[in-house]
């Protein structure tokens, strides 16, 4: 069984991004990037997959800027196979994102495509449930637990009420949420192992994808900003200051 | 063109979030349709009838759409969606799993969790949790949309006498299946619903010490929410999560306890109206963003706020 593990190259999590002064996009500039938290946990899963005899090969796909390769190698270092790099200098829309790997799907042939839920950059939350469309295949997105059985998987989902668990056909597009697993850290031997394993480059003509946008980013301004309020002495002084002046409690 | 919002609800019931994105739909017009799809829905579609200003309740009553599978649903949906100028659906886990995979068979580029309508082809959505607010024009010839439910509020519940209309389009893609569903049952109010949220976070260092806050909360008929912090230490399960990718909460009250208070928190709760925090570290980020701070153990302070309510 083949696995196909789409990564972005995204601002570290703990970092808080701001709006540019001219309020033209994100401020970028010097800020440390990573594999988005929800791909990291994608990888992980094929890995596992991988490790219990189920999957077979992992190939690992980012669309990006050339140091994108930097996020295929981490994951090759935890466990992908081989990479591909799908290269684009601009910023691509998720239906844009969504056609460049089906492209790379109908070229791969995979029998899972595991991703992020969302990226946390965009908070879009859409490729994996694009992807499904372009595609045809079943979808089970927001993951908690996967399991394969012959040509079908059962997914069990983070739903709003609480876990719903649904069982998918294969091919499917799988996307990962918090709980699906722990990603571990990669060792150094596997560091070193990676940057043997080979990443095919591309872009998005040669696949075959046109790739102009469909929104425009007018703006990018900070949120209103919440002013930091007082400090109460004990719960006595919280309990009225909710009760007589905020009014929020009776 | 007329508006299309895809209903949240359980085949009985409208669910609030539905209300909420009927709201952003009227800010962009007036001429609103509502498509139920599910199974043996026709309550939940003479409940959608009485929203004020709705034209027409589509109702697609099918085994096919019961569990709202994005396999099914999406096709009804772009089937739809071609008699309409935008497509409408709550930003909940449904709507997030549905309306993307619409978007994709229309050829059309989504706008996720938008949280103020400018023009009719101009919306406004948060980005990089919460930290920057985009202003973003779409050049596509349907709009679709998943709509922030505390940002826009509620229309009425009743009111209205839509006409109700069958739509006979029957999609089964047949290669999904619901199985069957978990759901942690509560006599406590819904986290997106809730007027009152008390929240736990990692100081509340295992899941027992969360019956302090439940016990707090039934005094103030408030539900409970957790941090990413608290969840990832499976003191609680997953749909207690509010933040970035959780539950995004607005509540007039919203009791922030052994928060920290990460970027990824806040962008789930900052617009609540009045925010508490009780936090033993005085540096803790959450404080910046507290109407109301307390200094102090959380497990002598919630007895004693027990106590005083």
């Amino acid at each position: 069984m083949k696995i196909l593990v789409a990564v972005k190259r995204v601002a570290d999590y703990n970092v808080k991004v701001r709006a540019k002064s001219d309020n033209t996009g994100p401020d970028l500039a010097n800020v440390k990037m990573a594999i988005n938290p929800f791909c990291e946990i994608a990888v992980e899963e094929a890995v596992r997959l991988k490790e219990k005899g189920i999957a077979t090969e992992i190939v690992v796909v980012s669309i990006g800027p050339q140091t994108a390769q930097e996020q295929v190698r981490t994951a090759l270092a935890l466990g992908a196979d081989r990479g591909i790099l799908v290269t684009t200098d601009t910023d691509l829309e998720s239906l844009a994102v969504a056609k460049c790997l089906k492209a790379v799907c109908d070229n791969e042939n995979p029998d899972i495509v595991l991703l992020g839920k969302q990226a946390i950059d965009g908070d879009n939350n859409h490729t994996g449930q694009m992807l499904g469309a372009l595609t045809g295949w079943a979808q089970a997105t927001f993951a908690s637990e996967l399991s394969i059985d012959g040509d079908s998987a059962t997914v069990v989902r983070e739903v709003d009420a609480g876990l719903q668990t649904i069982q998918i056909k294969l091919p499917a597009i799988v996307t990962a949420d918090l709980r699906l697993n722990e990603p571990r850290y990669a060792s150094l031997p596997n560091i070193m192992k990676a940057k043997k394993k080979t990443i095919d480059s591309t872009t998005p003509a040669d696949l075959g994808v046109d790739v102009a946008p469909r929104t425009t980013l007018l703006k990018a301004e900070p949120p209103a900003e919440r002013q930091a309020g007082i400090k109460v002495e004990d719960v006595a002084q919280l309990v009225d200051k909710l009760k007589n002046e905020a009014k929020v409690i009776s | 063109m007329s508006i299309l919002v895809i209903a949240e609800h359980d085949n009985n019931e409208i669910k609030g979030a539905t209300l909420n994105a009927v709201a952003a739909a009227q800010a962009i017009g007036s001429d609103v349709d509502i498509l139920i799809a599910g199974a043996n829905c026709s309550a939940a579609a003479d409940a959608a009838a009485k929203i004020p200003g709705i034209n027409k309740v589509l109702v697609a009553d099918n085994a096919a759409y019961e569990f709202m599978l994005a396999e099914n649903v999406a096709p009804l949906v772009a089937e739809l969606a071609a008699n309409y100028g935008h497509v409408l659906v709550p930003a909940t886990t449904n709507g997030k799993n549905v309306i993307p995979r619409v978007g994709a068979l229309l050829d059309v580029q989504p706008i996720s969790d938008i949280s103020a309508v400018i023009s009719e082809d101009t919306f406004q959505r948060p980005f990089y949790a919460g930290n920057i607010v985009a202003t973003v024009q779409s050049s596509d010839s349907i709009k679709v949309m998943t709509v922030r439910t505390t940002a826009f509020d509620p229309v009425a519940e009743e009111g209205g006498s839509a006409t109700i209309e069958a739509v006979s389009a029957v999609h089964d893609a047949g290669v999904s299946e619901y199985k069957g569903e978990e759901v942690a049952k509560s006599d406590r109010p819904e986290l997106t619903a809730a007027d009152v949220i008390v929240s736990g976070g990692r100081g509340m260092q295992n899941g027992e010490n969360f019956e302090l806050l439940y016990k707090v909360a039934d005094k103030l008929g408030a539900a409970v929410g957790a941090s990413r912090a608290a969840v990832d230490a499976g003191f609680v399960p997953n749909e207690m999560q509010v933040g970035q990718t959780g539950k995004i909460v607005a509540p007039g009250l919203y009791i922030a306890v052994g928060i920290s208070g990460a970027i990824q928190h806040l962008a789930g709760m900052k617009d609540s109206k009045v925010i508490v925090a009780i936090n033993k570290d005085e540096d803790a980020p959450i404080f910046q963003v507290a109407d109301y701070g307390l200094v102090a153990d959380l497990f002598k302070a919630l007895p004693e706020l027990d106590e005083a309510l």
